[in-house]
């Protein structure tokens, strides 16, 4: 175990990218998914007024937890987003068509106009954090990869059910999120409108947080293992719900900010969970060898990590134990890697068991 | 099609679209800067009023770099995987700094400066335009870094795995296809990655580049404003910012690409042949001043002028340009090809030139617009000297006048010309002498994903596009708030205003 491993540093400051992108660009997503909850015209151009501002420079820290995910870990870059080339064009179209609507909207006066520019931003917006969600969903669900490391899936693939679902839970939660921004950002009748939302809001993201945790249970049975092995971690569960429950009350003693600030604390906690549980998957994965008759790639390396070419590994994976690393206290090994055909799903399976079996 | 050749024209249209506007908020951003800077000193309310019309526009160029920029970060992951996983530690590395420390300080700093003129102090204000045009100066260098790297790579060693060991290849290994799912380039020495033998010239270019196109658009709006003789005091003083920034740039610009010139004849000799279009080698090799590429009799037809490429490239008016015929040379092709005849190296050299014609082209339209912005701002500047540039009922200055609104396409199509020059030169390389773009490419995204893709953002830019030139002809026709300067000054500024000469 080494603190002081690049690839941890690397792993957390790209973490620390996207939690950061996601609070932010969160919020003008959230807004933008219940744009179309108003009806009213300018109680719609309260709520893009109220992230005009700020949107193009939220949308700066996706562009450097790209940067930073191509730096550090080029081979999770090269093969999710070549894998999720359709969903990744559907994001960005969506991400730039909201961000024309925004501008596009308040020019004309027409009825028909506002209308399509409202229905264009509420779409994009709605879009676009489902489809984060399903990446997330997938990348936590395990994704199938060939000797090559390249996907081996389908687009269609992508859109299972149980992505899907996290793609709700992260629209749920950027709209939530987003409510609570536009409770802290407006006044009179408009915020009256969006704190009535808030409550209702946290009850169907909770709904589907807590479905969403379910169902990983059965569908990645490493996290069952895991679970099995360290119970405590449901207590970053309950922590997470606490400080969601915390969020209406200082709404209802009229302090947005720190309702705001809960949000923010929520999705920093659901990240690193994110993080931990993909950290497992990705980073701590004993590295299967090239053998001279094989073309399997060992996992891409970075060249600084002293920890990773000192450790004990072999041609063999079951040499190199790694413990369940749900807290994310294990050498990093990066990424990807694998020789077989099969899925990430049936890999981590297997492992998983191997590792349990060397814990005891 | 195949699936490279519609990866290489997404890629290419999305970045040329992209490239529209970073150019313009380097050249503004440093604008603002100027006449921020010339208020703070004279402190003549013209000057803000300028500083905060141009920062509307400024402000609207940012949001959609930012947009159109997303799309080039996730692009290479997306269409050219191979070629990312070889180059991470690298490429990767220049754009993690850029984002990291350009646009944060760029996007940081941005809302200061649109949102901070009732919040802050001037001089804070002034500092946060500084910020501002520092931060889109420094994302222009860390990706040419990154891109140069690709033309001239330096400061890395290559690597592979064999036999669960990582095995450092030597200098000069040449990358086959079964290396290729192994093979990195990792860095060795950071500053000689960034440093490397052409980003210093291609960077000097690409900035003064971006001026020109920054100091063209201020050119630009404001003749239009001079001809249809609407708000003339904000004109004239914009004119004057704007042309004396346009003739430093483009006088710059001039010798700028002289050096990068001479940088490519040293170290892509490939590319340099092909844009001049020289086959053979000769003593006093000739230049073409414009033509066509004759590409079956592989020569150029068009007026010559002798021994003036030998002049401009080596310095010398009879030393020869290394010519096509000659490029690669044949140890190049046997170190490579060990297995095929020397007969045949006149067939296979081909393999390795770029699309000539192409090449040539775009290069011929970037020096015959670069010279044209040239005599346009010296004939400016002679009106200028002469006291007619402002003399708005000479129908010759109209004439210029209208010259000058339409100066703002010079830069943007010189700009893109050179990348296009640029990158198809480098052609088929992705990684010169190293990793061929056809090896680089996404393996598991097929030629269907892109077309639908492609035709995502044809859709998506071309209403992108067409926003951006409503809403600026709105800015143009709105112009500067000449009648409520004064409203819109914070009070707190308004003591720095003065109201006596300085003495």
């Amino acid at each position: 175990m080494n603190f002081l491993d690049l690839n941890i540093i690397w792993y957390i400051l790209v973490g620390v990218l996207f939690t950061g992108y996601a609070m932010l660009d969160g919020f003008d997503l959230g807004v933008g998914a219940l744009h179309l909850f108003v009806k009213k015209d300018e109680h719609r151009r309260l709520f893009l007024n109220s992230i005009g501002p700020v949107w193009d420079g939220n949308e700066v820290w996706l562009v450097t937890g790209g940067g930073a995910l191509f730096a550090a870990f080029p081979e999770a870059y090269a093969t999710v987003f070549s894998g999720f080339y359709l969903a990744f064009m559907l994001l960005l179209c969506s991400l730039i068509f909201r961000a024309v609507a925004i501008e596009f909207r308040s020019k004309e006066e027409w009825g028909w106009w506002r209308q399509f520019w409202d229905v264009a931003f509420s779409a994009g917006s709605f879009v676009s954090a489902l489809l984060i969600g399903v990446a997330m969903g997938n990348i936590v669900r395990g994704i199938p990869l060939d000797a090559d490391h390249e996907f081996a899936g389908t687009f269609l693939g992508l859109l299972n059910p149980y992505a899907l679902l996290m793609g709700v839970t992260t629209v749920l939660l950027f709209a939530m999120h987003g409510a609570i921004y536009l409770s802290m950002k407006t006044d009179g009748e408009v915020h009256q409108i969006v704190a009535s939302w808030v409550p209702r809001l946290i009850g169907f993201f909770l709904a589907s947080y807590f479905l969403f945790n379910l169902y990983t249970l059965i569908e990645v049975p490493w996290v069952l293992e895991t679970v099995r092995a360290r119970p405590y971690v449901f207590l970053v569960v309950a922590i997470n719900v606490l400080i969601v429950l915390n969020i209406p009350r200082e709404i209802s003693k009229g302090r947005d900010f720190n309702a705001f600030l809960s949000s923010c604390t929520s999705m920093a906690l659901m990240m690193a969970t994110f993080g931990s549980r993909i950290f497992r998957t990705w980073c701590s994965r004993p590295p299967f060898r090239k053998t001279a008759s094989t073309s399997g790639m060992p996992p891409r390396r970075k060249k600084h990590s002293a920890s990773c070419s000192s450790s004990p590994s072999s041609a063999s994976p079951s040499s190199s134990p790694t413990p369940p690393a749900f807290t994310g206290s294990s050498a990093a090994r990066p990424l990807l890697p694998s020789t077989a055909t099969d899925s990430f799903r049936a890999r981590s399976l297997r492992m998983c068991s191997e590792n349990h079996r060397l814990s005891r | 099609m195949t699936a490279e050749i519609l990866a290489r024209i997404q890629f290419a249209f999305t970045v040329s679209i992209h490239y529209l506007y970073p150019p313009l908020s380097i050249g503004l951003g440093l604008v603002l800067v100027m006449m921020e800077g010339l208020w703070l000193k004279t402190g003549n309310p013209l000057y803000h009023n300028m500083a905060r019309f141009w920062t509307r526009v400024f402000a609207l160029t940012f949001a959609i770099g930012v947009a159109t920029g997303i799309v080039m970060e996730f692009e290479f992951g997306t269409n050219w995987s191979t070629y990312s996983r070889f180059v991470g530690d690298i490429f990767g590395s220049a754009l993690a700094a850029e984002g990291i420390f350009a646009f944060f300080l760029e996007s940081g700093f941005l809302a200061l400066l649109l949102f901070g003129w009732n919040k802050v102090g001037p001089k804070m204000h002034f500092f946060a335009t500084c910020m501002v045009a520092f931060g889109a100066h420094f994302s222009a260098v860390w990706i040419v870094v990154a891109n140069s790297w690709m033309q001239t790579p330096a400061g890395f060693h290559l690597e592979t795995v064999v036999d669960g060991k990582t095995v450092v290849l030597p200098p000069g290994h040449i990358v086959t296809q079964a290396d290729l799912t192994s093979a990195r380039a990792v860095v060795d020495d950071f500053w000689a990655m960034v440093f490397n033998p052409s980003s210093i010239d291609r960077l000097t270019h690409v900035v003064l580049g971006a001026w020109m196109a920054g100091a063209f658009l201020v050119v630009s709006i404001s003749a239009f404003y001079l001809l249809r003789k609407r708000h003339l005091e904000f004109a004239k003083a914009s004119m004057k910012v704007g042309l004396a920034f346009a003739t430093v740039a483009t006088l710059l610009q001039m010798v700028s690409a002289d050096i990068t010139a001479k940088g490519v004849v040293k170290n892509q000799p490939i590319k340099l042949a092909a844009m001049e279009g020289v086959f053979e080698t000769v003593p006093s090799t000739p230049m073409t001043l414009f033509g066509y590429v004759d590409t079956a009799n592989e020569t150029v037809i068009g007026p010559k002028i002798p021994g003036l490429l030998s002049f401009l490239a080596l310095n010398s008016f009879t030393r020869p340009v290394p010519g096509l015929r000659q490029l690669p040379t044949d140890q190049f092709l046997q170190a490579r090809h060990p297995q095929i005849p020397p007969q045949e190296f006149p067939q296979l050299r081909k393999s390795y030139w770029p699309n000539v014609a192409a090449v040539f082209q775009f290069y011929h339209i970037m020096i015959i617009v670069g010279v044209a912005m040239l005599v346009l701002v010296l004939i400016s500047c002679f009106f200028w000297w002469r006291g007619w540039l402002f003399d708005l009922d000479c129908p010759l200055t109209r004439w210029l006048l209208l010259a000058l609104v339409l100066s703002v396409l010079g830069p943007q199509i010189a700009n893109q010309a050179g990348w296009f020059t640029a990158e198809m030169g480098r052609q088929p390389w992705i990684v010169y002498d190293l990793l061929r773009t056809s090896e680089g490419v996404s393996k598991v995204v097929s030629a269907n994903q892109i077309v639908a893709s492609l035709a995502l953002f044809g859709i998506v830019y071309a209403l992108l596009f067409v926003m951006f030139i409503f809403l600026l002809t709105r800015k143009i026709q709105h112009g500067p708030d000449d009648e409520e300067e004064s409203e819109e000054m914070p009070d707190s500024w308004k003591a720095l205003i003065r109201t006596t000469p300085r003495a």
